[in-house]
């Protein structure tokens, strides 16, 4: 027997938030693999305990400055519920543009900024733009335009503040979407662009076996409403999560694994086209189809392909739902305070995100329990690298290890910051 | 022709949305890197904390052991350090659990706490080290950011405005929420920097920016007890985001009754 070859990522770069990968190889086996996750614990869920429900949705958008608006419609969804609020279409539409500029914002800047500095051979993307003016300069452009939808529909891009039970604290005037309309259409053919371009990066060729997770709606790519299906048939509604998914102590670690039916599974932009291939409007999967790659698809590292999809079918969703949108008469529906158990469930960014919320007759908070994307996806990252590693090469210099678990990771776009309860990951293999 | 300027933009317990501030900051973010050599970043992508930096960004507050040394091991190594946003300077949302019983919390989102390293408390950076300057705000104001590096490439301090909320809702002729609509504003005791931006949205100032200068908290109180808050309502709002600036701990800690220091 060997000694064994330690291999260790001190710190995750070009991730949000802190985590680090500790792996073990002896005799050309992964003997010990461990994505730490060293993110301070925050405590969210039981900060909110006590506080009124009007705290809820400024409170929740601070578990994570990538996606606060994710949070914020989640947390609207679920109260809106306990109230039995039904916002007017026009607030619906206006909702869903707004989370679509978030996954500009989010996706571009994955793209752009994390992800394609692996492809191109880059440590950042201040080096890529030396060699890659145009394309850097185009993803800081498209990401500025979700920014600007963002300030404008909620006054700022992090943390916004108009999102509200009922409705919004304030609506957009006419010609303040139009000024911004006129950029989203002249941005289209760059959104084009960047699909296309995303195609050709040199992406690992790398099929795995794994279940999807998304939101599907009747009609419509789903953001901000649908059930919760996956590609094995699962199709419930947002309160029937906790029957199928669980978040369980690993024997062997100290690590909580969120798996839908004791498996693990994935969520995200490669998850949610892969099972909404075809809600994707015709001018969307037109472009698609001219890159040449297909989904569903089993390649994890399509994931950033599906991330440029998504772009570009949030710039033609944003047109379609604001082109002629008239604002409904008031900003924001009446409704009485009143106790219950409410759910959430959308699709941040990075997948979907389940918010339940049980209020007091008073309307103060008794419990919350949020699941963000990035705990559900954790073991299936772990899957990834314990399939991904042996096939790249365990005998390979660790530089070039250490970088292809990076890139591994990073592909999921893990947003660690939003990790309301991650605990160290500790896997110990028995020897 | 000299070195560039070295910087550095550091992590602790805290959303990552103040980064964002040079994240999202397009071309300027690559004037930056024409401007400065950014020398660690994570977020970013350049790595090394053990740098000698000129300007050192810290966001996030002190939630664990290892960050309180790594807090003490950054301030060695830069010559100016500057917090960025209500977690690094005010203790942001997770501090609230410096008022609660924190080990009773963390078993109840942990099925094993005791593998979990935090500290009872999240503070803010000051209360570590000494810091040369604060940028107020959950999130920092970016243009703010960009102009503090100015002012520090300048060699000059910057200026930031501690002003009260009030002063910008005013300026931008936002009509008072307070008056107005009779609803809670904490726009009065409020430092400004968001270009009073709750108000132009139709709703009270949440304090996100932490307090202005020389605010009349009890005073203040007095006014919300006036609109029909109870005193615990009126505590909650000096214990939010930015609960471990010295006037709003103190504030609330007058209105909850709670006599611990």
């Amino acid at each position: 027997m060997t000694d064994p070859r330690r291999i260790q990522v001190p710190v995750l770069t070009r991730v949000e938030g802190e985590g680090a990968l500790d792996l073990r190889i002896r005799d050309g086996e992964i003997e010990k693999l461990q994505l730490r996750i060293f993110e301070p614990p925050r405590l969210f869920e039981k900060l909110l305990e006590g506080r009124p429900w009007s705290d809820v949705i400024d409170i929740v958008a601070r578990i994570c400055g990538i996606c606060p608006v994710a949070y914020q419609m989640t947390a609207a969804q679920a109260l809106e519920e306990i109230f039995g609020v039904t916002v007017e279409p026009a607030i619906a539409e206006l909702r869903r543009a707004m989370y679509f500029a978030e996954w500009i914002e989010s996706h571009a800047l994955h793209i752009h900024l994390l992800a394609a500095p692996d492809f191109l051979g880059f440590d950042s993307v201040t080096a890529m733009a030396e060699q890659y003016p145009d394309e850097v300069r185009r993803g800081l452009h498209l990401q500025g335009l979700g920014n600007r939808l963002l300030a404008l529909l909620g006054g700022r891009s992090v943390h916004p503040v108009s999102v509200c039970v009922g409705g919004f604290t304030r609506l957009p005037e006419r010609r303040e979407l139009n000024a911004l309309l006129e950029e989203y259409r002249e941005a289209l053919p760059l959104a084009e662009a960047l699909l296309a371009w995303t195609a050709t990066l040199k992406l690992p060729d790398m099929t795995q076996d794994f279940p999807a997770v998304a939101l599907r709606h009747p009609q419509v790519y789903p953001i901000e409403a649908g059930r919760i299906v996956s590609s094995e048939g699962l199709d419930i509604d947002a309160a029937a999560f906790p029957e199928h998914f669980r978040e369980a102590q690993v024997a062997y670690s100290n690590a909580l694994h969120c798996h839908l039916h004791d498996r693990p599974y994935l969520v995200g932009p490669l998850a949610r086209l892969n099972l909404n291939r075809d809600r994707l409007p015709p001018p969307v999967a037109a472009v698609l189809e001219r890159t040449g790659i297909t989904f569903p698809s089993a390649n994890p590292f399509h994931g950033i392909v599906a991330r440029a999809v998504e772009i570009l079918l949030a710039f033609h969703e944003v047109i379609r739902l604001l082109e002629n949108w008239r604002a409904p008469e008031r900003s924001r529906v009446p409704f009485t305070v009143r106790g219950g158990v409410g759910h959430g469930c959308t699709e941040a960014p990075r997948g979907i995100l389940w918010h339940r919320y049980a209020l007091d007759e008073a309307g103060m908070v008794r419990a919350a329990t949020i699941t963000p994307p990035t705990s559900q996806n954790q073991a299936r990252i772990e899957e990834d690298l314990r399939q991904a590693l042996p096939r790249f090469g365990l005998e390979r210099p660790d530089a070039e290890l250490r970088a292809f678990a990076e890139q591994v990771i990073r592909n999921y776009d893990p947003c660690i910051s939003c990790a309301t309860h991650f605990l160290r990951l500790q896997v110990e293999r028995a020897p | 022709m000299s070195a560039k300027p070295r910087i550095a933009v550091h992590k602790f317990a805290s959303c990552d949305g103040c980064q964002l501030a040079f994240l999202n900051a397009g071309e300027d973010l690559l004037t930056l890197a024409e401007l400065v050599e950014i020398v660690h970043f994570p977020e970013a992508g350049p790595l090394d904390p053990a740098a000698k930096v000129d300007l050192a960004f810290v966001e996030g507050s002190v939630s664990t052991p290892e960050e309180a040394e790594r807090i003490r091991a950054i301030r060695r190594h830069s010559r100016v350090l500057a917090t960025l946003g209500a977690c690094a300077t005010a203790g942001g949302l997770q501090a609230l659990r410096n008022f609660a019983n924190a080990g009773e919390w963390l078993a109840g989102v942990y099925a094993t706490p005791e593998t979990v390293a935090a500290l009872d408390t999240a503070t803010p950076i000051r209360e570590h080290v000494k810091v040369d300057f604060e940028l107020w705000g959950c999130p920092v104001n970016g243009e703010q950011v960009l102009q503090a590096v100015r002012d520090v490439l300048f060699g000059v301090s910057p200026a930031i405005p501690d002003e009260k909320v009030c002063l910008d809702c005013k300026r931008r002729g936002n009509p008072c929420v307070l008056v107005t609509r009779g609803e809670p504003c904490m726009g009065p005791v409020t430092r400004t920097g968001c270009g009073a931006l709750c108000p132009a949205m139709n709703r009270g100032c949440y304090a996100c920016f932490g307090p202005a200068e020389n605010p009349n908290t009890a005073a203040f109180a007095n006014r919300l007890e006036g609109l029909g808050l109870l005193p615990d309502e009126v505590a909650r709002r000096y214990h939010f985001i930015t609960s471990q600036a010295p006037a709003f701990r103190a504030a609330g800690k007058k209105e909850a009754k709670d006599e611990t220091p």
